[in-house]
């Protein structure tokens, strides 16, 4: 069962170029990075993990950080676990992914209660006996952000969850944190690009606050920051974003549209912006650093970075070494990748001069009388009125067009709105009018004071 | 304001926004014929239903397409007792 190492190397032995003061924190503990070279997080029952399908489920990020570590080279499998997985899919996904063993940082799920090799975890790290042998490549496996039903399984290699990652070419020390949980793929990144690059992490812990986070953030001095846009619309509405200056601020996971990009601009006006496009699925695509929505159409020009583009019916198709390997379990039946190779990634885009910009996914059109809406255009013109935090535009059933778009809106400053939301709706609207056909004006708009976000960083949308 | 003064007047700020010209309205007046399509009638009950709270023909089991203005505002009428 085990393969030879050849070209990748597990993340262990990558860990050599860590600075000698790079740190993962979270809210409770710190580790050395430098310290992991040979020292070990797993309390006892090491030894019985080689070769197994093993679950990482964790209370932490902390813990889950040092885990990974420990099980790559180590296992045959590696199935990560984020922390908002629903317990009713646990036996379908310890089944489909033939897991038999799990690690974890402190009590299990009744679900989890029968499988044989049971390993703790723990921030407290202690000398290895003898020196970790690498012997596997380990296959990583992630849970895509799905909204109903068991997610799907999506297997990686090492080798293509860091493709993307160019050397760092910083002297200066770099603190990386994220907004984003490290045990889903777009933090996971993150997390990749602290371990390779030698740089220190700050992991946010369970439950706490944005405003407890952020100023963390700002007392470890965070040099590189990471969420998705709704993370960063949250984090703006924070008074403690004023403590943090990073140098490099980064967006993915849903669209960047301009007022957000503006808004990040204006808040650091020294920090380099970008947002990147990624999938589970198809992996890290590109990253765009203009500062304007959308990307370049050249993209789509050729091979870059060993990535490849092209749109088939409106939607992206990603070829790219960076791209999961293929779906594991139950929804193995259905193929990750097309008969060339290119994942089709559901993310619809529209051209708008020299540009592509992303209008929305596939399945969250609206359907107003046989006319197509997507809700994140609506949203993007929206999120451009200057009294707009975010939005949330969603269908309302009607008997004479099937459906119909409405709004819900945070505002910049909820109390000054009092009094005059009749007038502030109507200024919503013409901005609306003036830049959208009528089916895709709101019908209505509500005035909210926050919108959820799902733990996957996503605003929560439900179904239509 | 009455139940029918205010369908009226949110009609005809329906018509202003949609770019439509509103038929003089009288009882027995099409619906269709209005000056409003589908979509401005659409767009006029879920108005209507922040104004009035109540959308009588989304929430009713079996929804009765109203055939004129008079239909219209009687199912508001209605709805409202």
């Amino acid at each position: 069962m085990s393969t030879a190492l050849t070209d990748a190397q597990p993340l262990r032995a990558r860990l050599t170029g860590a600075t000698a003061d790079a740190v993962f924190f979270d809210r409770a503990a710190r580790v050395r990075v430098a310290d992991l070279v040979c020292r070990t997080s797993l309390c006892g029952g090491r030894a019985d993990l080689g070769g197994r399908a093993v679950l990482l489920v964790t209370a932490s990020q902390l813990t889950a950080a040092l885990a990974l570590i420990e099980l790559d080279g180590m296992v045959r499998r590696l199935l990560i676990l984020p922390p908002d997985v629903d317990p009713d899919h646990l036996g379908a996904l310890i089944a489909g992914a033939e897991i038999d063993a799990v690690v974890t940082d402190g009590t299990l799920p009744p679900q989890l209660a029968g499988l044989p090799v049971r390993v703790v975890c723990t921030p407290g790290i202690v000398p290895l006996a003898e020196p970790p042998r690498a012997c596997e490549r380990t296959e990583w496996v992630l849970l895509t952000s799905g909204t109903t039903g068991v997610p799907k399984m999506v297997a990686h290699s090492v080798a293509g969850l860091t493709a993307a990652l160019a050397p760092s070419a910083s002297a200066e020390p770099v603190v990386w944190g994220t907004f984003y949980d490290i045990r889903r793929y777009g933090g996971l990144q993150i997390f990749l690009r602290a371990v390779l690059g030698g740089a220190s992490l700050v992991l946010s812990s369970a439950g706490e606050p944005v405003a407890e986070h952020l100023a963390r953030l700002a007392r470890h001095g965070v040099t590189h920051l990471s969420g998705t846009p709704s993370h960063w619309r949250r984090a703006l509405m924070s008074p403690e974003i004023g403590r943090i200056a990073p140098r490099y601020v980064r967006l993915s996971g849903e669209i960047a549209d301009q007022a957000i990009l503006d808004a990040l601009r204006a808040a650091f006006p020294r920090a380099d912006i970008g947002h990147a496009y990624a999938s589970t699925e198809a992996g890290v695509v590109f990253a765009v650093d203009d500062g304007r929505a959308g990307f370049p159409a050249r993209f789509l020009n050729g091979a870059r970075n060993g990535v490849e583009i092209k749109i088939v019916d409106g939607c992206l198709r990603i070829r790219s070494p960076g791209a999961a390997l293929r779906y594991v379990g139950g929804a193995k039946t259905a193929a990750l990748h097309d008969g060339d190779g290119f994942v089709d990634s559901g993310d619809m885009v529209e051209r708008q001069g020299d540009r592509y910009v992303f209008v929305g996914r596939q399945g969250g059109i609206i359907n107003v009388g046989g006319l197509k809406v997507h809700p994140e255009e609506v949203e993007a013109v929206i999120n451009r009125h200057p009294r707009v935090r975010m939005s949330l535009v969603r269908a309302k059933r009607s008997p004479f067009t099937g459906a119909l778009v409405v709004a819900d809106i945070v505002l910049t400053a909820p109390a000054a709105a009092a009094g005059n939301e009749a007038e502030l709706r109507d200024d919503i609207l013409k901005l609306c009018r003036g830049a959208l056909p009528r089916h895709k004006v709101p019908a209505a708009i509500s005035f909210v004071p926050a919108l959820a976000v799902a733990a996957t960083g996503k605003l929560a949308r439900r179904g239509v | 304001m009455s139940i029918k003064l205010t369908i009226m007047d949110e009609m005809a700020r329906v018509a202003r926004e949609h770019g439509k010209i509103l038929a003089p309205l009288d009882d027995d007046l099409a619906l269709l014929d209005c000056g409003l399509d589908s979509l401005g009638i659409a767009v006029l009950v879920a108005r209507l239903e922040d104004k009035l709270g109540l959308d009588p023909f989304t929430t009713a089991e079996e929804v009765q397409f109203p055939v004129t203005v008079g239909d219209f505002v009687k199912a508001y009428e209605h709805g409202a007792h």
